[in-house]
C-alpha cells in the first residue's frame, strides 16, 4: 500500500510540475495558442475559398469543417506527441535529468504521468481553440455525434502515447540529434495520415504506410462521426485499431524506453551535454 | 580489500528499509569498477579504472582529483546513472546495477551545478522532488520551512524563481534537496566549485551541521584539498581514473617526506608526481585540443 502510495504521490509530481512550467512559461503559451489559433482559422478560410477557385457549389459548411478537424485534432496529437516525446530532451535542456532518472520511481509511474498531464494539457487548449476559431465561422453542427467524436479521442489518445514513448527514446540515444529526428517523424505523421485529405489521393504505396498510422484512423472516426454524425455501431471500423495499436504501443513504449534507458545508462548519454 | 560484504539484517530508517551488513558498519562497498567511453571514432577513454573502496556509516570519505580525473563518472555510477563495465557497487547492501530502485531511495546527491527547474520556485522545485520520493506535502512542507530557515533562505523569496538566485544560494537549495529525502548516503560532487569564500564557507558549514544531525555517510569529490582537510576523515587520491592512495587524512600526511606538517596537496604531489594545478591545466588542454580537432 505504502509502495502505491508512493508512486501516485510520484505521478502528482510530475504533473504537478508540468503545470507549474505552463504556469512559468505562459508567454510561450500564449504565443504557442495565438500561433494555433492563426493556423486552424486559415485552414478554415481555405475550406471556404473552395466555391471561388472552383466556380462550382460546394458543400461549404463540410469543407470548413472538414479542416477545422483536421487541424484542430492534429494540434492535440501533437500536443501528446511532443510533450511525451520530448520528454527527456526537455529535461536535458532544464538540466535536470540526472536528478529525475536517479529518484526512486519507476520509468512506467514517469512515463504515464507525463502522459496523463499531456492529455489533460491537450483537451483544454484544443477545447479553447475550438471555442475561438468557432467564432469565426457559423458552423452547422446539429448532426454531430459528439459522444462518438469524443471516444474516438479517447481511444486515440493511448496509441498516440504509446507513439510519442517511443519517440521519446530518439533524445535519449542522441542528445545531438534526437529532437530533430523525433520532429521528422512527426511531419512524417502529418503527410501519411490525411490531416487536411482524403488518404485515398495518396499513392499507392503513402496509403499502405498510412494504414500504420494512428492518427488515420482517429481523424477518420472524428470526421465520420462529427461531419456525418454515424452512430456508435459504425465507428468501430475506426477505433478497433486504434485499440488495438494503443494496447501494443503503450507498453511497447514503456518497455522500449527502459531497455534503451539502460543502453544510454552503458553508454553515458545521460549526462546532460550532447 | 574486503571480499563481497554479506548481508543478513533489515534496518528501518528514516528513509526506508536498508539492507546492513554483517559488521553493519559499511555504508557503500565499491569494488574493482571500471567505466570506458568511446570518444570518438577509434578513440577511447578509460574514466575510472578498476576501482575499489569502502565507506563506513556516518563517514566523511573524500576523493581528492583535478578535473577530468573521473569524479564524477565515480559518483555517476554510484547513483546508477551510469552502470560499470565491471566491477560491483553496494549501497546497504543492495547492487546500483541490479537494485537500483532500491539504491535510489537510500542515496541524493548535490552535483556542481545546481540543476534545477530555473522558472520554477524553490518550493515549486523541491515539492517536486519530495513528491518523488513519496514524501507527503505536508511534511515536506514543514520540513522544507525549518531547512529554509537553517540554509537562510529568507520566506518572503521561496516563491522566486531560481533564476533570480546567486550560484551560491542555488547551491544551498540544492544541498536543501539533498537533505529533505533523509539520504542515508550523500554524494557530494564538488558541491562549493565556482563559489565565492563566504559561500563556500557557508556551504561547508551547512554540510557539517546537517551530517550530524542526518548519520548520513558522505562521499565528497573535491579538488579543494583545504576543502578535503576541513570535511573528511579518509580520502582518496584519485588520478587517472585510478585510486593511487588511500588512508586517513592526518596518516597519509604523516607518511611522505616532511610529514605531518605538509598539506593534502603535498600528499597529492607525492602519489601523482603532479601538482592539482597541472594536471587541471593539462586537461583543459586536452579538451582544447579536442574541441579544435
Amino acid at each position: 500500500m505504502q509502495a502505491v502510495l508512493k508512486e501516485f504521490r510520484a505521478a502528482w509530481a510530475f504533473v504537478e510540475r508540468n503545470f507549474n512550467l505552463v504556469k512559468r512559461y505562459w508567454k510561450w503559451e500564449v504565443v504557442f495558442f495565438a500561433y494555433t489559433v492563426a493556423n486552424s482559422v486559415t485552414m478554415g478560410f481555405i475550406g471556404k475559398g473552395v466555391e471561388n477557385f472552383s466556380g462550382t457549389k460546394v458543400d461549404v459548411n463540410f469543407l470548413i469543417l472538414y479542416m477545422l478537424i483536421g487541424s484542430i485534432l492534429w494540434g492535440y496529437l501533437s500536443i501528446l506527441f511532443e510533450i511525451v516525446a520530448e520528454t527527456v530532451a526537455w529535461e536535458r535542456w532544464e538540466e535536470t535529468i540526472e536528478y529525475t532518472f536517479m529518484a526512486p520511481v519507476s520509468r512506467a509511474t514517469h512515463l504515464l504521468s507525463v502522459c496523463l498531464f499531456s492529455i489533460f494539457y491537450g483537451l483544454v487548449r484544443s477545447g479553447l481553440i475550438l471555442l475561438v476559431v468557432s467564432w469565426f465561422f457559423k458552423l452547422d453542427l446539429s448532426g454531430a455525434n459528439f459522444a462518438g467524436a469524443a471516444a474516438i479521442l479517447g481511444v486515440g489518445s493511448f496509441s498516440f502515447i504509446g507513439l510519442g514513448m517511443i519517440a521519446a527514446i530518439l533524445p535519449l540515444i542522441s542528445p545531438e540529434k534526437g529532437v530533430q529526428v523525433v520532429h521528422i517523424f512527426q511531419a512524417l505523421l502529418l503527410m501519411f495520415s490525411g490531416v487536411y485529405y482524403e488518404v485515398e489521393v495518396l499513392p499507392a504505396w503513402m496509403q499502405t504506410v498510412a494504414k500504420l498510422s494512428p492518427a488515420t484512423y482517429a481523424l477518420q472516426g472524428m470526421r465520420a462521426s462529427i461531419l456525418d454524425g454515424q452512430p456508435f455501431s459504425a465507428l468501430w471500423s475506426f477505433t478497433y485499431p486504434l485499440l488495438f495499436m494503443g494496447a501494443v504501443m503503450l507498453p511497447l513504449g514503456i518497455f522500449t524506453f527502459s531497455k534503451m534507458e539502460r543502453y544510454a545508462k552503458k553508454k553515458g548519454l545521460l549526462k546532460r551535454n550532447g | 580489500m574486503r571480499g563481497k560484504p554479506e548481508t543478513n539484517r533489515i534496518e528501518t530508517t528514516e528513509r526506508g528499509k536498508i539492507m546492513l551488513f554483517k559488521d553493519e558498519k559499511i555504508a557503500l562497498s565499491v569494488k574493482g569498477i571500471s567505466k570506458t567511453f568511446q570518444k570518438h571514432k577509434n578513440k577511447t577513454i578509460k574514466a575510472v579504472d578498476n576501482v575499489s573502496f569502502e565507506i563506513f556509516r556516518g563517514e566523511v570519505f573524500g576523493v581528492l582529483g583535478p578535473n577530468g580525473s573521473g569524479k564524477s563518472t565515480l559518483i555517476r555510477m554510484i547513483s546508477t546513472l551510469l552502470i560499470p563495465d565491471t566491477g560491483n557497487i553496494l549501497v546497504f547492501g543492495f547492487d546500483a546495477e541490479k537494485e537500483a530502485n532500491s539504491v535510489r531511495n537510500l542515496v541524493n546527491r548535490v552535483s556542481v551545478e545546481a540543476s534545477f527547474f530555473k522558472k520554477l520556485s524553490a518550493m515549486e522545485n523541491l515539492l517536486f522532488t519530495a513528491g518523488l520520493y513519496g514524501i507527503s506535502k505536508a511534511k515536506a512542507r514543514e520540513e522544507l520551512l525549518r531547512i529554509f530557515d537553517r540554509i537562510g533562505l529568507s520566506r518572503k523569496r521561496i516563491h522566486d524563481p531560481l533564476e533570480d538566485f546567486s550560484r551560491g544560494m542555488q547551491q544551498k537549495v540544492a544541498i536543501a534537496r539533498a537533505f529533505l529525502t533523509s539520504p542515508n548516503l550523500l554524494l557530494l560532487d564538488e558541491p562549493t566549485t565556482g563559489l565565492d569564500p563566504r559561500a563556500k564557507k557557508e556551504v561547508q558549514a551547512l554540510i557539517q551541521e546537517v551530517c550530524k544531525e542526518h548519520d548520513t555517510s558522505i562521499l565528497l569529490t573535491t579538488h579543494d584539498m583545504f576543502e578535503a582537510e576541513e570535511l573528511c576523515g579518509r580520502v582518496a587520491i584519485f588520478h587517472e581514473g585510478k585510486v593511487q592512495k588511500m588512508g586517513e587524512v592526518m596518516k597519509l600526511k604523516a607518511a611522505i617526506p616532511g610529514g605531518p606538517l605538509v598539506s593534502l596537496e603535498d600528499v597529492f604531489m607525492h602519489y601523482t608526481g603532479t601538482t592539482l594545478k597541472e594536471a587541471d591545466s593539462g586537461f583543459e588542454e586536452a579538451e582544447t585540443l579536442q574541441e579544435v580537432s
